[in-house]
Parts: structure tokens; C-alpha cells; sequence
């Protein structure tokens, strides 16, 4: 196994055993493999530097690679932005792993020689971002690479696998060409991914936002922290940022827009269609530390004269009801009032023609929309409610606290 | 059974309108500056350390007014060189050693976190000596009031978020109105001041170049950068709330030389005009003022010293854990508990035990560590100076907000004036140690 540090600065010879110049970069070709190293970049001081292939490298050795081929058939070195350079993209840069689901930064490269008819390749196995690569970048050249292997052996080391690096680049377009994807980060809960959101730079941030889906990117951006959000929609197109707070629950999606400056907010509002904007609308009009600003317009609520069974199907049919809102089912009387909630434990065990009627939970606790937060902790505290109705001056519920928002509000307050 | 909210649309609208409405108005805005204020006051604020009010006091006291003309030019360095560190954070979002590892790569970032330590250390043991002697001047022994420092200096990070001890910080600077007073209780001729601070009076001998030197050295020190920028960036400050953050710069810098013309008056009122010339550092000065200006100035001035001592033994070593975390990649950030940023709370805690143990040592050669920390400093400001006007007109870095011309004329012209100001001080500092008493 060799380390990038050891091969960047090492001298090339040629075929004929004349020295070329020095080792300077290693792009990688993630079009073509994800993880070859295709070129090297031979400095030669004052004079254009060179590139070597992947195929015209015969040996590889800390300090010294040999080449099978003569300097006058090597290539002149030209920019490609489709490769990936290990010393200037790679090393002391920040990459996100994600199968520890962090942000680290790199300090040194593994690669893995493989020896196929006269030539040898190196492919990068992993990255290391511990106290051995940080040795080896302090003293390389400043001592032998036996005396550096040495030294490094009584370090811990920490690395992490290739396939799990996920690179961060803020460029569009060089994100396209370098074959980045986020597919990894969408299978992440969400808040893991806001914390690693937190921990880069804005520039970063948007360039993670950017390819995510905006299912995914909605529920990120609901766990990140609210300053932080806003400052990334901001710097939406208005389109995108209105199909990303869709996606959201409609009590964010009015945090989200609080936190937006007024020209801002005016533009992504308007591309929200219909229903959506309307929920949201609403929410946006109540004090944000009220009930109406903590509350959420998403619950169910059914009539008292249906039976378990029905209830049962009837959510079981609804494809756009989200699971998480179910934890209390709200029920209402003949004149569309607010008459008790069920906890979903309480359906689970009742018995099919059991009208909701007859599961609801005394007493009835409700709180109206101006109502002071520290009336709504009280309340859930008392009644070790999971979620609290929200109702209008006629008793008609117009939305819901769930217990996640009180705990956020109260941490807040910490 | 429907799940459609009925809502009247238009009177929603007109009351979402009037919900926006209300952030334009004048309450909100203050609300916004005072949500950014902190970092820039905290860092100036904690300039004027023991070290540096040991050194304003020399200055009053050696060379009366004539030094005063020498704070406008300090103000305006000061100001240059933290609005970058504000615009870097607010820009990029990351730390100043994070970026100097990204863009310099590994062993420069090495070479700037071993010298920080370094100078921090001394700077620690210099803040720990701060409050040993003013605790003295107030009767009580070192040996309590040094361990107890350090243990409520360490609690108070480890136990507390960033905005609980940034909110006790700035409780702090208040405090150093003190030197205000006892300025005015040294009676100066305040005209006479007034005029040696817009009239520039310099002498060519050694003593007083010297003294500039240290003056400047003193103010403008490099972990002030660090620990800025990384507050900027804890606080999470976007690039929408620069405007703010230059105001708290502005505001910091601006503060911070009111209090050094204060400190400067008040010794040279009394200790020059009655000639006491030759005081060795603060808390000599504070005891030299009984009988010139009463006991109450000197009392306050005692205060002030113990404040600025406990408040800088506070930020440096937290500055210093963060830079070394940073540039080698560990966590870091008192918003982490002890657990997720081990090696950052470790250092914190050798930095303090390290540097309030020497003080206790009798004996201990506090003069020399002082002076070789001074000579490090030397070393280590014009490396991290020019690392940052590099970054900070770095196009692709900072995109629009790279520096305008004229200001890089202005940093530039600052920095070379600043790194020959200090290499001035280490060839005394390295030579003429003794010389060099000013500089602490």
C-alpha cells in the first residue's frame, strides 16, 4: 500500500533511466473509474509540465516512479476540469462520510497498487483523516520514507473507505463533470444530514441542497437550524425553494418563510399553489409564540359516529396522509366541533364497531389559537398530551401542536 | 369526513401582509444588531489585558501625554485588520485556520498553531500574573485567588453555550469603565490630553520608539483574529448580516482605544507630572496612585486589572483550543460537550492549569517566558498577516467581497508597518531583554 504523500514529490524516470521531473499531481477520471489514479503531473521547473498515463507507469515506489515509455512520448499538460485532482481538490479539503455521517477533513490518501502485463495502476482504497496522515504530510521530505513508515506505525490510525467519501463541491457544473452524487445523504435520516450541513460553509450548504431531491431536501432543511435554512432559501431560485417547502409540513414551511426577508418571501409565496400557500398563509398570520405560530394545519380529524373499522380503512386509503400525524386522531360532532382525540394506542386495541364516540378521552383539552406558549407547555405537561388541538372561537379545530414542536420551542429556551 | 381547511383567503392575506409589515420598523433592527454585537466588542475588549495595561500604564507614566497621538493610527490598524476576519467569516462561513489549511495545505497550518500555542501560553501566564498581583493590591494571597481564578475561568467554559458565555463576557467589558473613572479621578488636564492625541509629538530616542513598538505589538495580536472569526462563525452570522458585523467591529475597535487613552491619562496625570517614572508593570502602578489620587483610583484601576486579567485568562486559551483544533481537524466549539471534542476541552484545560501553575512557582522565570512569548508573537503575526490578505482577495474564496484597492492599500500599508514595528521588538526582545520590560 502506498500514501499519496509518499508518491507527490517523488521523482520520475523514464524508460531510458533519465530523470523527467517530479511528481506534482494525480488526477483521478471519475467519468471513466471512480477511483484510478489516470494521470500523474510531472513538474519540470521552468520548462511545461508533463502527464503521464496510467499505462506508461511501470513502478511505483515512495519517492520514485519509473515509467515504460520516453519523456518525448509523454503528453503536454492541459486543465480538464472532469479530473479529479488528489493534492488540491483531496488533500486538506473537507469531505462528508458518510457512513460515519460527518464531516471530516482529509489529510492523506491510501492507494492500492495492481500490477496488470507491465504496468502498475494505483487505485485509491481510502482516505485517511487521522494522526497518521497528519504525520506523514508534516515530515515528508523532511525525513526518509522508511524512517516516516516507521513513526507512523505507533499512531492510531483512522480512515475512511473510498466508497463512503462523498466529495463537496460547490460548483455546479464541475459537480456534473466529477460525477458527484448524493445518494448516500438521501438515505440519511434527516437530522444527521442537517448536522453535517451545519458543520459546512454556505457556499457547501447550498451545493449539498442543490442535489438532493426535495423530499429529501425538505426534511433536512426542517432539522437544520432556522437561520441557517433561511439563508440557504434565500439563495433559491423562488421556483425551487417553493417545490422544496411543498414537501414540507405546512407549520416549517411557515417557520421557513418567517425567517426569509419580505421581497423574498413575497416571490416564493406566489409560486406556491393552492392549497399549500393558503395553509401557510394562515399559519404565518399568528404569532410566532402563540399556539397558531407552533401549531400545524396536517391532522386528522373524523367524525364521532365512525366506527374503528372505518377509520381504519379510510386512513388506510388516504395516500397523502403522513404517518407521523397519526399519533392522535381528533374527532368531531355533528356541527363539525371539536368533541375529544384518541391516541392511536387507544385504536389499536379497540374492538371494529366501537364508534370513536365512545374511545374518546376525557376531558376534552383544547387551546385557542392566541394562546400564549407557556399556557400550550403547561397544557402538555398536565395531560401528557403527544398532540393538542388547536381551536377557532366557534370550537372548530383548525390545527394541531404535536409534542416534537413543544420540545424544539423549550430547547430554544434553554 | 374532509380534510380541507376553510379559510378566508383575503382577510389571511391582509393580516400576513401586516405580520411583515412589522419587521421594518426600527425596534426590529436594533433587535438584529444587538442579536450579531459580540464577538467584535469581546476581541477588542479583551485586548487590553494584563499585559497590555501594564504596557498603556508604562506608557503614561514614561512619557506622559506624548504617546496619545499614537491611538488614532492603532484604532484604525485595529479596525482594518479584524474587518477581514469579520468578512471572512460572514463570507465563507469557515475559520481563519480552516481556511489557511485549505488553501496553504498541512505543515503552514502546523507552523501557525505550534507558535500560537506558544504565544498563547505566555500570554496566559502573563493574564494569571495579571490577576495575581491586582488579588495582592486587594490584601488577598495568590496562592487562593489564582486556583480559584482558574477554576471559575474553566467552569464557566465548559459549563456554559456560546451565548451564555458571551453574555458574561460583554457583562464584563462593562466593567472596564472603571479606568474611566479613575482617570477622572486623577484630575488631568484634559485639554493638554485632547491636544496630544490629534497632534502627533514623537521623540527619536530608543525608549520611546520602543514603546511604540510595544504599544502596537500589545494591540494588534494574532489570536484576536482567530478567536473573531470563529465567533462570527459560531454565531452563525450569513453574509446578509455583515453590515451589523462591522458595526460590532467597528464598535469593539472604536471602545477599546477610549479605554487605553484612559489608562494612559490616568498614569500620566499622576505618576509622570509627579514623577514616579519608573513604575515595572500595573499593579505598581495601581499602588503608586494611593497617594496622587486616592485610594479609589487606585482601587479601581486594581479592578479594572483583575477584570481584564480574568477575562483574557478566559478567551486565550479558548481561542488557542479552537485554532489547533481547527487547522488539525478535530472538534472544537464550547457548544460541543466534553465528550464530542475531547482534545479541544484538553487543551483548554493545560493551557490554564499550565499557566496559572507557573505563577505559583516561586521563583519561576516569568520575565523570560514573557519576553520569549513576545518573540514568537513577533514571528507568528506577520506569517498569519499576510495568510490573511492573501484569502481575503482570493476571488473564488470570497467572491464580490474581496478587498476594494484602496483597502488593500490600506491592509497592506498596516501590515508591513506592524510586522516592522514587531520584528523591531524581537531583535530587543532576543538582545536587549531588558529593554524591552515595556512590551509584557
Amino acid at each position: 500500500m502506498l500514501h499519496a504523500t509518499e508518491v507527490l514529490g517523488g521523482e520520475a524516470y523514464d524508460a531510458n533511466g533519465s530523470f523527467v521531473g517530479r511528481v506534482s499531481e494525480l488526477f483521478i477520471e471519475p467519468a471513466d473509474q471512480p477511483n484510478r489514479v489516470a494521470r500523474y503531473l510531472l513538474a519540470r521547473g521552468k520548462y511545461l509540465p508533463l502527464l503521464a498515463r496510467h499505462d506508461q507507469v511501470s513502478s511505483v515506489a515512495p519517492g520514485m516512479i519509473k515509467l515504460n515509455v520516453e519523456e518525448k512520448e509523454l503528453e503536454h499538460f492541459h486543465t480538464n476540469e472532469a479530473w479529479l485532482a488528489v493534492r488540491k481538490d483531496l488533500l486538506d479539503q473537507q469531505i462528508i462520510d458518510t457512513h460515519g455521517r460527518k464531516v471530516v477533513r482529509v489529510n492523506d490518501v491510501d492507494l492500492s497498487e495492481q500490477r496488470t502485463n507491465g504496468t502498475v495502476e494505483l487505485r485509491v482504497t481510502d482516505v485517511d483523516v487521522g494522526l497518521t496522515g497528519a504525520a506523514r504530510r508534516l515530515l515528508q521530505g523532511l525525513a526518509s520514507p522508511a524512517v516516516i513508515r516507521r513513526i507512523q506505525q505507533k499512531l492510531p490510525a483512522r480512515t475512511i473507505r473510498w466508497e463512503f467519501v462523498n466529495l463537496i463541491e460547490p460548483d455546479p457544473l464541475r459537480r456534473v463533470k466529477l460525477r458527484i452524487t448524493h445518494d448516500k445523504l438521501e438515505k440519511m435520516h434527516p437530522a444527521d444530514l442537517a448536522d453535517i450541513m451545519e458543520e459546512l460553509s454556505p457556499a457547501e450548504r447550498q451545493a449539498i441542497i442543490a442535489s438532493l431531491d426535495e423530499q429529501t431536501a425538505a426534511e433536512a432543511l426542517a432539522e437544520l437550524d432556522s437561520r441557517l435554512t433561511s439563508q440557504i432559501v434565500e439563495k433559491m431560485a423562488p421556483e425551487r425553494a417553493a417545490d422544496i417547502i411543498e414537501e414540507m409540513e405546512p407549520d416549517k414551511a411557515a417557520d421557513v418563510l418567517a425567517g426569509l426577508s419580505p421581497e423574498v418571501s413575497q416571490d416564493v409565496l406566489e409560486e406556491l399553489q393552492g392549497k399549500e400557500a393558503r395553509e401557510v398563509e394562515t399559519l404565518l398570520s399568528y404569532d410566532e409564540h402563540s399556539a397558531g405560530g407552533m401549531m400545524t394545519t396536517e391532522f386528522v380529524y373524523v367524525g364521532e359516529t365512525a366506527t374503528r373499522g372505518e377509520v381504519v380503512e379510510w386512513v388506510r386509503q388516504r395516500a397523502d396522509i403522513n404517518s407521523e400525524n397519526l399519533d392522535t386522531i381528533f374527532v368531531i360532532d355533528g356541527d363539525a366541533k371539536f368533541s375529544g382525540d384518541i391516541a392511536v394506542g387507544r385504536l389499536l386495541l379497540a374492538e371494529e364497531d366501537v364508534t370513536l364516540a365512545q374511545l374518546k378521552s376525557e376531558p376534552l383539552v383544547s387551546v385557542a389559537p392566541d394562546a400564549k406558549e407557556k399556557e400550550v407547555f403547561a397544557l402538555f405537561d398536565k395531560y401528557n398530551l403527544r398532540s393538542l388541538a388547536v381551536v377557532d372561537r366557534s370550537g372548530r379545530p383548525i390545527g394541531a401542536i404535536a409534542v416534537d414542536d413543544v420540545i424544539t420551542r423549550l430547547r430554544e429556551k434553554l | 369526513m374532509n380534510w380541507t381547511i376553510n379559510t378566508k383567503t383575503e382577510e389571511l392575506q391582509r393580516r400576513a401582509v401586516q405580520v411583515r409589515r412589522r419587521s421594518k420598523h426600527l425596534w426590529r433592527r436594533l433587535a438584529l444588531l444587538l442579536a450579531v454585537l459580540g464577538p467584535g466588542l469581546i476581541t477588542s475588549n479583551v485586548d487590553n489585558d494584563a499585559g497590555g495595561i501594564s504596557t498603556y500604564s508604562l506608557a503614561g507614566a514614561q512619557f506622559g501625554y506624548a504617546l496619545l497621538w499614537s491611538l488614532i493610527p492603532m484604532t484604525i490598524a485595529l479596525y482594518v485588520t479584524e474587518e477581514m476576519c469579520a468578512r471572512m467569516a460572514v463570507v465563507t462561513g469557515k475559520g481563519l485556520s480552516d481556511l489557511i489549511r485549505e488553501e496553504f495545505g498541512f505543515r503552514p497550518t502546523f507552523f501557525v498553531m505550534v507558535a500560537g500555542f506558544l504565544v498563547d501560553l505566555g500570554n496566559v501566564v502573563a493574564e494569571f500574573a495579571g490577576v495575581a498581583s491586582a488579588v495582592e493590591i486587594f490584601g488577598i494571597s495568590r496562592y487562593i485567588a489564582v486556583p480559584i481564578a482558574g477554576l471559575v475561568v474553566w467552569v464557566l467554559v465548559l459549563r456554559g453555550t456560546y451565548r451564555q458565555v458571551e453574555k458574561i463576557f460583554l457583562a464584563l467589558c462593562s466593567f472596564y469603565l472603571a479606568y474611566a473613572f479613575s482617570a477622572i479621578l486623577a484630575k488631568p488636564d484634559w485639554l493638554d490630553a485632547a491636544r496630544h492625541t490629534v497632534i502627533p509629538s514623537v521623540q527619536f530616542n530608543s525608549g520611546y520608539l520602543l514603546m511604540v513598538t510595544a504599544l502596537v505589538g500589545t494591540t494588534i495580536a494574532p489570536w484576536q483574529f482567530f478567536y473573531m472569526q470563529a465567533s462570527f462563525v459560531e454565531k452563525r452570522i450569513g453574509a446578509r448580516q455583515y453590515p451589523q458585523a462591522r458595526a460590532d467591529v467597528i464598535a469593539g475597535s472604536v471602545t477599546c482605544m477610549v479605554i487605553v487613552f484612559f489608562i494612559i491619562v490616568c498614569t500620566a496625570a499622576t505618576l509622570y507630572t509627579s514623577g514616579h517614572r519608573n513604575i515595572a508593570d500595573a499593579a505598581e502602578a495601581a499602588r503608586a496612585l494611593v497617594p496622587l489620587a486616592g485610594r479609589w483610583a487606585s482601587l479601581l484601576f486594581a479592578f479594572g486589572l483583575l477584570n481584564a486579567s480574568l477575562f483574557a485568562a478566559s478567551i486565550l486559551p479558548l481561542s488557542t483550543a479552537h485554532v489547533i483544533c481547527e487547522g488539525l481537524g478535530f472538534e472544537a466549539g464550547i457548544d460541543r460537550k466534553f465528550k464530542e471534542a475531547p482534545i479541544f476541552y484538553w487543551l483548554y484545560t493545560i493551557l490554564i492549569v499550565v499557566g496559572g501553575g507557573l505563577i505559583l512557582i516561586p521563583r519561576a522565570p516569568l520575565f523570560r517566558i514573557l519576553v520569549l512569548s513576545q518573540v514568537a508573537n513577533g514571528v507568528w503575526l506577520p506569517v498569519v498577516l499576510i495568510f490573511m490578505i492573501l484569502l481575503i482577495n482570493r476571488r473564488d474564496l470570497m467572491g464580490e467581497h474581496v478587498n476594494s484597492p484602496t483597502f488593500n492599500v490600506i491592509a497592506w500599508v498596516t501590515s508591513v508597518a506592524m510586522i516592522a514595528l514587531t520584528l523591531v521588538l524581537i531583535y530587543f526582545g532576543l538582545f536587549h531583554p531588558s529593554a524591552a520590560t515595556g512590551g509584557l
